[in-house]
């Protein structure tokens, strides 16, 4: 639906170097513009979360403050914002691996399908097999590249057949063509980005509705990046995707909407702005936005 | 310049304004000289301790090596040292590392994993992983008179092989659990909270990703605890091995010997036939030791096949 419409590359001009193939063919990447969105116009979005005045704190110090947000079903949500400023905690917060920090405490709501995650009937394990993580560094385990994909299900319990899904997960994470002949060996010996590939197939082994991605790309060369953000594009048809980034051309390329944070004097991060990706880089409304999307800050 | 000049003669002086090679003193020869002498003190501690080891083997080996028949290795002990055997002895040996490794495997790493991945980082929890590394200095004579108490004694499992492995699992757990903890510690985190973001519990976290990254290490730490137990003699001379078994031992009834006590039993005698027939069960020993440490070696690479940061 979203990829016959050609990248209307004049009406972007933030994400304007988003590249087609040389050979003139379709583009590699998905590009979020207005074109796009109204193939989308008029349905409402569905919502996947939503923050009510989130505050993270880590003991007495308190790294993101009053987050309310709503992050749409089946898009991919950016998060921007300079260094420090609590993204990877806001991030963490989603699906309560922050709880794995002794001192970590939040405050607010977290909700999930309407159920607030940090109530105290739920249980944090459940939440992280419905929302899936994939990680800064790509880190897949020791074992085969089989078993990295297996673990998951295993360890939920799967009753179908492994083997089927196994193959369609990294047939999912653009990975089966290149590893169809290698799945006894270990995923470590794969390249980097195809590690991070693997990883993602890993993660979306368990069926979750979300997947966070802490800087996915930032440890990958350039051409395993466009495949992760590829990737992004392709499986925002089943899964929500929310991304943080410290790349804005690949905010501005893969997602969306964008949310942009920035710290206050106090050291706390807190959201300035939350947007279509396009309004946010072409027509800020926060100045500190403006600043930061053009380069004068951060 | 007057300022430089009044300077202590060799440091370097950080003028303004000069080219910055001026504010260097590089003595390329010194520093590649200091690296020559720092090869040459390595390779002399290696070759020192190789040395001894050569030595020793060949002392043991001309000494022992004309001993060592087959019915050295068949025959039971004896009065006259050209009959004597070290059956009874191999068999208490292995029956002894056996039993020790199955009481020490499982106590060791799970208490290992308790103190890694369960524990809290509390004052209590850090005073007990001092005691158990202190645990792992104490004399091995002290383990035999605790055995000798708790074991022999108070459980009234008397003078047996059983009492005897249990005082040796005491004296090596310390060193099994440190070093599994090192192994569990050297997982990254990345791995665990790869874990838990598939929706793992704790301990399918400990069970699925941190033990088996873990085991090539923990795998080390056991057989160097187990090369200790097998060849070690002062506890087991408290808790009741004796020199003299002409059967092969039950666990849990009766008198056993095991190697080491053998050697020491022999050794200390002045007849010049025993003397050498206690350089033929050092032959044995160490041929044990070697197989034990082969097969973990095999183990370890097999275990670490995936396993390449």
């Amino acid at each position: 639906m979203v990829e016959e419409s050609p990248p209307v590359v004049g009406t972007a001009p933030a994400v304007s170097e988003a590249p087609g193939r040389r050979d003139g063919s379709a583009p590699l990447i998905h590009i979020a513009t207005h074109a796009r969105d109204e193939a989308l116009a008029g349905r409402p979005k569905e919502t996947a979360l939503e923050l009510r005045n989130v505050s993270c704190w880590y003991g007495s110090f308190r790294a993101v403050k009053n987050v309310n947000l709503t992050i749409a079903k089946r898009e991919v949500t950016a998060l921007i914002g300079p260094s420090g400023c609590g993204k990877s905690t806001l991030l963490r917060t989603f699906n309560r691996m922050n709880d794995l920090v002794p001192s970590f405490r939040a405050e607010g709501e977290v909700l999930f399908e309407g159920k607030n995650i940090y109530d105290r009937d739920v249980d944090p394990v459940e939440i992280r097999r419905r929302i899936g993580m994939v990680f800064q560094k790509p880190n897949p385990f020791p074992k085969t590249v089989y078993e990295n994909v297996a673990f998951g299900p295993r360890v939920n319990g799967y009753r179908g057949n492994l083997d089927e899904l196994v193959e369609d997960c990294l047939r999912k994470a653009a990975l089966w063509d290149e590893v169809k002949d290698k799945l006894d060996q270990s995923g470590l010996a794969l390249s980097g980005g195809q590690q991070q590939r693997l990883c993602i197939a890993r993660a979306i082994a368990v069926q979750p509705e979300v997947i966070l991605m802490d800087e996915p790309a930032s440890a990958l060369d350039p051409r395993s990046t466009l495949q992760i953000e590829e990737l992004m594009a392709e499986l925002k048809r089943e899964y929500t995707i929310i991304v943080v980034t410290h790349n804005m051309q690949q905010a501005a390329r893969a997602s969306d909407t964008t949310i942009f944070m920035t710290m206050d004097e106090d050291r706390a991060g807190y959201v300035v702005e939350q947007g279509d990706t396009i309004d946010i880089f072409t027509n800020p409304k926060n100045r500190l936005t403006e600043d930061y999307v053009s380069g004068r800050f951060g | 310049m007057t300022a430089a000049t009044a300077r202590p003669t060799g440091a370097p002086t950080p003028i303004p304004g000069l080219p910055a090679t001026a504010r260097f003193e590089p003595n390329l020869m010194r520093r590649k000289l200091n690296g020559t002498i720092f090869y040459g003190l390595c390779l002399a501690a290696v070759g020192l301790t190789m040395l001894t080891l050569v030595i020793l083997l060949v002392d043991v080996v001309s000494r022992g090596a004309p001993m060592l028949r087959p019915e050295f290795l068949t025959g039971v002990p004896s009065r006259f040292p050209e009959r004597a055997g070290i059956l009874p002895a191999i068999v208490g040996s292995l029956e002894m590392g056996l039993l020790v490794a199955a009481f020490t495997f499982p106590t060791g790493v799970a208490a290992a994993v308790f103190l890694e991945e369960y524990a809290r980082d509390s004052w209590w929890n850090r005073a007990l992983r001092t005691n158990i590394a202190n645990l792992a200095g104490v004399p091995s004579i002290i383990y035999g008179i605790f055995g000798l108490a708790l074991f022999v004694r108070a459980l009234g499992l008397g003078f047996t092989l059983l009492a005897g492995a249990l005082t040796m699992s005491l004296l090596i757990l310390p060193v099994v659990i440190i070093a599994s903890m090192e192994a569990i510690r050297a997982v990254p985190d990345s791995q665990r909270e790869a874990a838990y973001a598939l929706g793992a519990t704790r301990w399918q976290v400990a069970s699925g990703a941190v033990l088996p990254t873990a085991a090539p290490g923990i795998l080390t730490g056991i057989i160097l605890a187990m090369a200790r137990a097998i060849g070690e003699a002062a506890p087991l001379i408290l808790v009741g091995a004796v020199v003299f078994v002409t059967y092969l031992p039950s666990p849990i009834e009766g008198g056993y010997t095991v190697l080491p006590i053998q050697i020491f039993q022999w050794a200390s005698r002045p007849q010049e036939g025993f003397q050498m027939i206690s350089a033929s069960a050092i032959i044995v020993l160490l041929a044990v030791l070697f197989v034990l440490n082969a097969v973990a070696l095999v183990l370890r690479a097999r275990l670490a096949r995936h396993i390449a940061w």
